[in-house]
């Protein structure tokens, strides 16, 4: 895979078209990173392999974004949380699918991907976050 | 233990901050000019300004980039060396920083430094566009968090780790628009109620408009020298005993913790051990409030408090004008403004004003040992200064 997704955010992106939520982990010392990396900052290595993550966490912290930059104007008010992730990476993203008076620091969320408006870099698609549990 | 001065600041300027319709950064960078050499008659300033280092965060603003020479014309200092450093809302406490490596090394005896931002004839969802540029693109702003979105992460955090309250965020913000309304310069001079903080509207939750600083036009500067020229030039030279500036992730999600800025601390145990002075000898700071859950963290990282006093000690009055360790005496970021680039240096003229005595209506008396402390972004950029009067 190597070959074809060199260790770059841009290779991240491409990741989340097919919907999977990609780490690059070091061959050599095994530190995992999120963002990817093309040199490994612990121990300076190139070699990495890619990592599919379970995408599934707990929210380290929240906000609900009422002013907006302008291309996100017309999605305000929405709620932005950043996730611990059981695979280890924090990350942050978009919560949906609940209403933000329940959301709660600590609460399970896991990733889910918006690849309807996929186009090129660096207009990518995205990764959000929804509750873990489902709506019956 | 008196430790020696890394350099003197011999003068210093500010312009007016504020809405300054029609003025171009330049033209507001040349009054905060003016005041500094009006205050310095024995400079004689074309000859002996060896350099000029300007903080100025974004093009954008002004469609203006090389912002080095262009203030350096407009202050009369050409054909000087003039650069700018760019440390988003640290812009200018990095070129204080870096002006005290030119006069450290012996490049140079005497350098000016300062900073810049034009700001309100943007919209504001431009600013809040053009401020987002100075955090993480592909991941928090392609994620759209905003400024305050990221500073409201930090304060949810802090809420629920320490218990904090909105209402001691709001405390922040109606004891630095107390100091403000005594400031002639600030930008917006007036007292606000904790009712009229706790009931403004939602920027980001839990931060509300008057969590926020303002966007604000403004210009700052100081001139520095060797200590052994600086009698030449004033009675109270004002002298930098400690500088300290630290480095930490752009995106907030990968610091190793969301309810303290690494950077500031570590900015901050430097700058305290080279100046061998301990936060409770402090008299006086000026502190990054770009947001009130900032200046709140700030007194934890700086060790006014213990971690998660931050909320506790501003209800308890300990940093209003006369409390025990008086903070943002100016008005800070939330009330005297926040042009970002000036920032950093708009501290320093307030410590300078307070050290020599010249703070009138908000003087703290008998001021000695001051600091300041100047955040870029979320926390990737802090620079510490701490200074001694004479």
């Amino acid at each position: 895979m190597s070959e074809t997704h060199p260790f770059t955010v841009e290779s991240f992106y491409k990741f989340v078209t097919e919907r999977k939520l990609m780490a690059a982990k070091c061959s050599k010392c095994g530190t995992l990173f999120l963002p990817p990396r093309p040199v490994c900052t612990k121990c300076l290595s190139t070699d990495f392999k890619w990592v599919e993550l379970k995408g599934k966490g707990k929210l380290l912290s929240y906000t609900v974004i009422h002013v907006s930059p302008v291309q996100f104007q017309s999605m305000a008010p929405y709620t932005v949380g950043i996730v611990e992730l059981e695979d280890g990476p924090h990350l942050p993203g978009m919560i949906c699918g609940v209403d933000p008076e329940k959301i709660r620091v600590g609460m399970d969320l896991k990733v889910d991907f918006e690849t309807s408006i996929a186009s090129e870099w660096p207009l990518w698609p995205r990764y959000f976050f929804r509750p873990s549990f489902s709506f019956l | 233990m008196v430790h020696k001065p890394l350099v003197s600041i011999v003068s210093a300027g500010l312009s007016k901050f504020g809405r300054l319709e029609g003025m171009y950064g330049r033209e507001i960078f040349a009054e905060a000019v003016k005041e500094a050499f009006e205050r310095c008659p024995n400079l004689n300033p074309a000859k002996d300004i060896e350099a000029l280092f300007v903080g100025h965060m974004g093009e954008s603003y002004e469609h203006q980039g090389h912002t080095g020479p262009t203030l350096a014309d407009w202050a009369g200092l050409l054909p000087k060396p003039s650069m700018r450093l760019e440390s988003a809302c640290a812009s200018s406490g990095a070129a204080l920083r870096t002006g005290i490596f030119a006069v450290l090394s012996g490049m140079h005896d005497i350098v000016m430094v300062g900073g810049v931002e034009k700001m309100t004839h943007r919209t504001t969802a431009e600013v809040t566009e053009f401020l987002a540029m100075a955090s993480d693109f592909p991941f928090e702003q392609w994620q759209g968090i905003t400024f305050p979105g990221l500073y409201a992460l930090i304060a949810t955090a802090h809420m629920h780790k320490y218990g904090t309250t909105e209402e001691q965020m709001a405390l922040v913000a109606v004891k630095n628009h107390h100091n403000g309304a005594l400031n002639p310069k600030a930008h917006m001079q007036k007292e606000v109620t904790l009712e009229k903080a706790m009931s403004s509207r939602v920027i980001a939750w839990p931060l509300k408009l008057y969590d926020c600083s303002l966007i604000t036009d403004g210009a700052s500067c100081l001139i520095l020298t060797r200590p052994d020229l600086a009698k030449k030039f004033t009675d109270i030279p004002i002298q930098i005993i400690g500088s300290g500036q630290a480095s930490d992730a752009i995106g907030l999600y990968e610091r190793e913790e969301l309810t303290t800025l690494k950077a500031g601390r570590l900015a901050g145990q430097e700058a305290y051990k080279m100046a061998g002075v301990k936060p409770k000898d402090l008299d006086v700071a000026e502190v990054h409030d770009c947001f009130t859950i900032a200046e709140i963290v700030a007194y934890e990282d700086l060790g006014l408090c213990k971690p998660g006093k931050g909320g506790s000690l501003v209800e308890e009055g300990a940093t209003t004008l006369d409390g025990e360790i008086p903070v943002n005496t100016s008005g800070g970021l939330k009330s005297k403004g926040h042009p970002v680039g000036a920032t950093g240096t708009a501290q320093a003229y307030e410590v300078y004003l307070q050290l020599t005595g010249q703070a009138e209506r908000r003087q703290v008396s008998g001021a000695e040992i001051a600091l300041s402390h100047n955040v870029g972004g979320s926390g990737a950029t802090a620079t510490v200064h701490i200074y001694r009067r004479g």
